[in-house]
């Protein structure tokens, strides 16, 4: 039987200053150390996989934009090798996966592993605050996993310096634009935005669904539908695309929106986007016959599809965005998920303070 | 001061209310039990009153008047919910240092001790403790926080005897020298008259009876006479009939001074029974205050 007593209680008080902050930063690490090891322990292999790969990407390039003199047989290796090289990670949709995947387990347990083995009960009822211990979790855990992803993401950057370097189409090297669906989101504040939001989307997810498993699969489902939505519908729009008149090979850094035809002035046809927005063949034959491909007669020249159809009154419109935009499109992207991540934060903050059991 | 004080307060989950109208005054200084068969509204009670749910209907407070779960109740209370959570990866001196850190107050010292004298290593993880070690380990978390208040939530359910026992040796140690007010919930009535002395019985979502144990047992009386006769307390505020043969057992609203009819014998009741003639007889009520309180009448529980 125990002998100790409980020593008197200080005076009473009725409204008292709350726990400090900083004394939640320690639970926050106790308790999401292993989960930020594991973040650390994914980045830094892939962080070293990057480096190695790219050292070796870097150094081809170097020697196929230095090669003299440029058409040789040994230059023309070079480039066949850095074009090669156009595997693994240059893919970038592997490395798009790479926030979902931090966001989503780091993010979706924070609030459903309470919920799931009844622990809520006793985070939630002590001194600190259930609303407090919430934003004392989730707000040092983002900037944490925003920081290592912006960190990480610079590699990126660096990675892939090369494929968008300008004048690497006059050499015949592959040049991408730096706009490009799958490259736009890896570098600049893109890629930190993206793991900040989808960290969000899991805390409330987490809230929502109350369990771990479900919780990181409905916040990977929501991502993946977001960053389709992304790519394919919204980031064209962030600015005004600018629209060229009758453009032929526009430069390899813009990223084509749209090409179409007109009419006096009006909308006629739209381009073939698998042939450089030229019109597509049976049309084609329609309107300029002449210049149609007789067998064996090689590729189509645009420039002669061109003349033929101004001459029956026609104007090709290209509709496209500008590798210089490409910082003010990041802002724009980083804004709105940063945006977004506070409101997802704050709704669950809001939710744990509101809604119970 | 009263510990915890609700008016009309309910909780409904979808279109079931598990406590309703529920209002009750707590008074400090009392190891109250919270009794009633499982589904009564009693961790729905407790829930409300450390704010992880929200009313429905009605209010609740604590501690003489704080918002439950607002910063000032949650600073005085203490609550150890039912199967006594603990993070199971984190070793039990981790547990203390969590604590430590989410609380104002925390006695480190009371804490270590006390784990020492029950024999809880500080390195073991809290999963590979015995269940009534982790419910020591919850109960000696929530003690250190020096509370006003202790809320238990079925502490002993899923004890052993002895645990059980030594659960509760503590938490009465607690209300004694600390004056610690505590409210336990529970559906196990052995042990009860040992435990509380203050009484607060519900069934389905409701409180039948509420009261200090020494005055519920001073105003109820069991009455043993002829079946024949029970119509004689027609008018007297009776809880619960037994029939046996030729004998009926009445627990009825009474006191020691009040007149026994001829050919009728009266008995004091005991905790358990009370509570069990009463659990027996949702309908009966004893509530404290003028406008309720009343038994029904026999003409209501004879069938």
């Amino acid at each position: 039987m125990t002998t100790l007593t409980i020593p008197a209680r200080p005076e009473e008080d009725t409204s008292p200053r709350p726990v400090p902050w900083r004394r939640m930063a320690w639970v926050t690490w106790r308790q999401h150390r292993i989960a930020l090891a594991g973040v650390a322990a994914v980045l830094g292999a892939l962080a070293v996989c990057l480096w190695l790969v790219g050292l070796h990407v870097h150094h081809v390039y170097a020697a196929a934009i230095a090669c003299r003199p440029a058409g040789s047989i040994g230059c023309s290796d070079l480039v066949y090798s850095f074009n090669g090289m156009d595997t693994f990670m240059t893919n970038g949709f592997v490395m798009d996966a790479v926030p979902a995947l931090i966001g989503a387990f780091v993010g979706a347990p924070v609030l459903a592993r309470e919920l799931e083995t009844g622990t809520f009960r006793y985070a939630w009822t002590q001194g600190f605050g259930r609303w407090r211990w919430t934003l004392g979790k989730l707000v040092p855990l983002a900037v944490v996993v925003a920081a290592a992803a912006g960190a990480f993401s610079v590699l990126l950057s660096w990675y892939y310096q090369p494929y968008i370097a300008a004048g690497n189409q006059a050499l015949s090297l592959n040049e991408w634009s730096p706009l490009a669906g799958g490259l736009f989101p890896l570098r600049g504040v893109a890629f930190a935005a993206w793991t900040l939001a989808v960290f969000a989307i899991g805390a409330l997810a987490g809230m929502l669904i109350r369990r771990i498993i479900p919780a990181i699969a409905a916040t990977l489902a929501v991502y993946t539908g977001l960053t389709f939505a992304a790519g394919l519908y919204l980031r064209q729009h962030y600015l005004t695309p600018l629209v060229a008149r009758n453009l032929l090979n526009p430069p390899s850094s813009a990223w084509i929106i749209s090409q179409w035809w007109t009419k006096g002035g009006k909308f006629s046809f739209a381009g073939d986007p698998n042939a450089d927005g030229m019109p597509r063949m049976n049309f084609l034959q329609q309107v300029c016959p002449h210049i149609s491909l007789g067998p064996g007669s090689g590729k189509l020249s645009p420039t002669a599809v061109l003349q033929c159809f101004s001459q029956h009154g026609y104007a090709m419109l290209t509709s496209y965005q500008p590798a210089s935009r490409f910082w003010p499109l990041q802002w724009i992207e980083g804004g709105w998920l940063l945006a977004l991540s506070v409101l997802l934060i704050a709704a669950t903050v809001w939710l744990v303070r509101r809604r119970a059991t | 001061m009263n510990v915890i004080e609700a008016s009309g307060l309910g909780k409904r989950y979808g279109s079931t209310w598990a406590l309703r109208e529920c209002t009750l005054a707590i008074p400090a200084g009392h190891v109250a039990a919270l009794v009633g068969p499982n589904g009564a509204g009693k961790t729905t009670l407790l829930n409300l009153a450390v704010g992880l749910a929200a009313p429905s209907a009605g209010v609740v407070t604590v501690l003489g008047g704080r918002p439950a779960g607002s910063l000032a109740a949650l600073d005085g209370i203490a609550f150890v919910a039912q199967d006594t959570p603990v993070y199971k990866n984190l070793s039990a001196a981790d547990m203390l240092h969590l604590t430590r850190n989410l609380n104002r107050r925390f006695d480190q010292r009371y804490a270590e001790a006390r784990l020492g004298e029950l024999g809880i290593p500080l390195k073991r993880k809290a999963g590979r403790l015995s269940g009534g070690q982790q419910a020591q380990l919850a109960l000696t978390l929530a003690l250190a926080r020096r509370p006003r208040l202790l809320l238990l939530d079925e502490p002993v359910a899923m004890l052993d005897p002895i645990a059980r026992h030594d659960f509760m040796a503590t938490v009465l140690l607690a209300a004694a020298d600390d004056g610690v007010s505590v409210v336990l919930s529970s559906h196990v009535l052995t042990e009860l008259e040992r435990v509380a002395d203050y009484l607060i019985l519900m069934s389905r979502g409701r409180v039948q009876v509420a009261g200090e144990v020494d005055d519920l047992l001073a105003s109820h009386r069991m009455l043993t006479g002829p079946a024949a006769e029970t119509d004689l307390f027609a008018s007297r505020p009776v809880v619960h009939v037994r029939r046996a043969e030729a004998q009926a057992h009445l627990m009825v609203r009474a006191t020691a001074g009040d007149p026994v009819p001829p050919g009728w014998e009266a008995h004091p009741v005991g905790l358990e029974e009370l509570a069990l003639a009463y659990l027996r007889e949702p309908a009966a009520a004893a509530l404290p205050g003028p406008a309720r309180g009343r038994g029904t009448q026999l003409s209501e529980v004879t069938k």
